[in-house]
């Protein structure tokens, strides 16, 4: 079976395929130009992931909100069950970047990190 | 009157890596004008990643991107003032700003660094029919109410134009529970990141659909639907694909403007095709000791380029300030064969450094090649597996090249199949 992937590891786009055996043992990749894109292509058969930005709720700072990402890539299909938490969750302001909003988000091991600074009002 | 070796004006990621370089450079009075409340431009309402992988080698959100240049700012002890507007520059480099504190400023600068960013395309440039129902709006625009503002615009929603803002924001609003209905472009193909279009439409199976367009807005009050309606080869709306889509809110995602108010008043040359100024190597504009950089140049895609081209130009300013700016002996640079346009549109052959020559092709290419020619002969040849207009590319002028070259010769870029 072949599977054709659009690398999204850098803005290059590469066009990738996977040569995959009917077990779902991967037999090659081709079309990528670079490490990354190799490394890529692998885990988008066998475990996609994708980093989430996103914001979270702040109470009592400058803003209503402050941006955050995932510390790491997240099980792509865990992404809207992970938004579904982060929304639950309102932060007491100060902010700083880099503070650790959630930790471990559903057991995942990822944490989730703010990515900008929410001074109090 | 205030005096400064240097007045950069914008404090986004083109302002503060110019004004941080011109300080490396050894000029110490410089001062950044910044209109916003705080120092980072658009980059703080851009919280997706995929900042800075050329410039650091990571994936960083827009306001990471950023932060690390404030810091700078703040270590290198670089005056701003925020919340500031620009008025004018003159011809002898007076800027006059304004703000709540200081009033009027009449500032005197040896060196200007125009680092103003742009603007997107509204809808009255588009002169789209229908009502003027509330929930039309810029893709930017509806970023910044999420992102920073932390309110939703819409919950069913339509895009139109499908440039980087419109496919993130397509993402952005569906994460937070909006129904993205459709993304409708009217070119044949996309003016976004390939890697966008698969993060931010495929994976949550938003639709693309290609040379397409909004032919209509209806609705009193809120926007209840738009129509939709594919385009011909002339990219007229073709009668009878018109389709009803029912929706509360349609982004515009449909094009970026630089802003270039004081530049044009100040009457320097501006290229019609980047709607930016015209300028060296260094970024030097047609009038001695203004430089532009960033977007307010030409609309980049990625904020590294942004940067580096930043760092040219406060590296150019400080030249100037410094009275190490070469003699001039110019060639022209011109875009041919599908090149859309070149950065810069001449080079000065004193500065004795290799050139990168920055370009935009207008439509899509496969297993294609770029030629570099010097008065008709071919002097580079690259070969681009993939060329895209949603992706600025760049070829390097050596300074043992540049060297063999006289003045007032041209070099031409043009892609050959």
């Amino acid at each position: 079976m072949q599977k054709n992937i659009i690398c999204v590891a850098c803005p290059m786009g590469c066009g990738i395929t996977v040569e995959l055996s009917d077990s779902g043992e991967i037999l090659s990749v081709t079309g990528n130009t670079c490490k990354r894109g190799d490394a890529y292509a692998r885990t988008e058969c066998t475990n996609p992931v994708r980093s989430l930005a996103t914001t979270v709720r702040v109470t009592g700072g400058v803003h209503n909100v402050v941006p955050c990402k995932s510390a790491g890539a997240l099980p792509k299909g865990k992404i809207m069950d992970c938004m579904a938490v982060i929304n639950a969750v309102d932060i007491q302001a100060p902010v700083a970047l880099g503070d650790v909003l959630i930790p471990d988000i559903l057991g995942t091991g990822i944490d989730i990190v703010a990515t900008n600074h929410c001074p109090a009002k | 009157m205030l005096n400064y070796d240097i007045v950069v004006i914008g404090g986004g990621p083109a302002g503060m890596a110019a004004a941080l370089k011109a300080k490396e450079c050894g000029v110490d009075s410089i001062l950044i004008l910044e209109r916003a409340e705080s120092l980072g431009g658009i980059l703080e309402q851009c919280i997706h990643t995929g900042f800075g992988l050329h410039y650091f080698g990571e994936e960083l959100s827009g306001p990471e991107y950023a932060d690390r240049f404030i810091k700078l700012v703040h270590e290198q002890k670089i005056e701003y003032k925020v919340d500031t507007m620009a008025l004018e520059i003159t011809d002898t480099n007076v800027v006059y700003a304004i703000n709540k504190t200081d009033g009027l400023l009449e500032i005197q600068a040896k060196a200007v660094i125009l680092a103003m960013g742009c603007r997107e395309r509204p809808r009255g440039a588009l002169n789209i029919a229908g009502t003027r129902a509330s929930g039309v709006m810029s893709a930017g625009t509806a970023q910044k109410y999420v992102n920073i503002d932390g309110y939703m615009p819409g919950k069913k929603v339509v895009i139109l134009g499908s440039g980087d803002i419109g496919l993130i924001m397509a993402r952005r609003m569906t994460l937070e529970g909006a129904e993205v209905k459709i993304v409708c472009e009217l070119m044949p193909y996309s003016s976004g990141l390939t890697r966008n279009i698969v993060q931010c439409l495929d994976d949550f199976g938003i639709p693309l659909r290609l040379s397409c367009t909004v032919i209509d807005i209806h609705g009193e009050g809120r926007v209840e639907g738009v129509t939709i309606a594919d385009v011909d080869e002339n990219r007229r709306p073709i009668p009878g694909t018109e389709q009803y889509i029912e929706c509360d809110t349609l982004l515009l995602s449909v094009g970026l403007i630089p802003e270039n108010e004081l530049t044009r008043a100040v009457g320097i040359d501006l290229d019609p095709v980047t709607s930016g100024a015209i300028v060296d190597e260094y970024r030097e504009t047609s009038h001695p000791g203004v430089f532009a950089c960033g977007n307010v140049l030409h609309v980049h895609d990625l904020v590294d380029y942004v940067t580096l081209e930043s760092q040219t130009a406060g590296e150019g300013a400080a030249n100037y300030v410094l009275g190490k700016k070469a003699e001039a002996a110019y060639i022209a640079t011109k875009g041919v064969n599908g090149v859309r346009y070149i950065v810069p549109q001449k080079v000065n052959l004193n500065n004795g450094n290799d050139v990168k020559l920055y370009f935009r092709v207008g439509q899509t290419y496969k297993n294609a090649a770029i030629s570099v020619k010097y008065n008709g002969e071919e002097i580079l040849r690259r070969k681009r597996p993939r060329l895209a207009p949603g992706e600025m590319e760049n070829v390097i002028l050596k300074k043992e090249m540049l060297e063999k070259f006289e003045a007032d010769g041209l070099i031409e870029i043009g892609v050959e199949v």
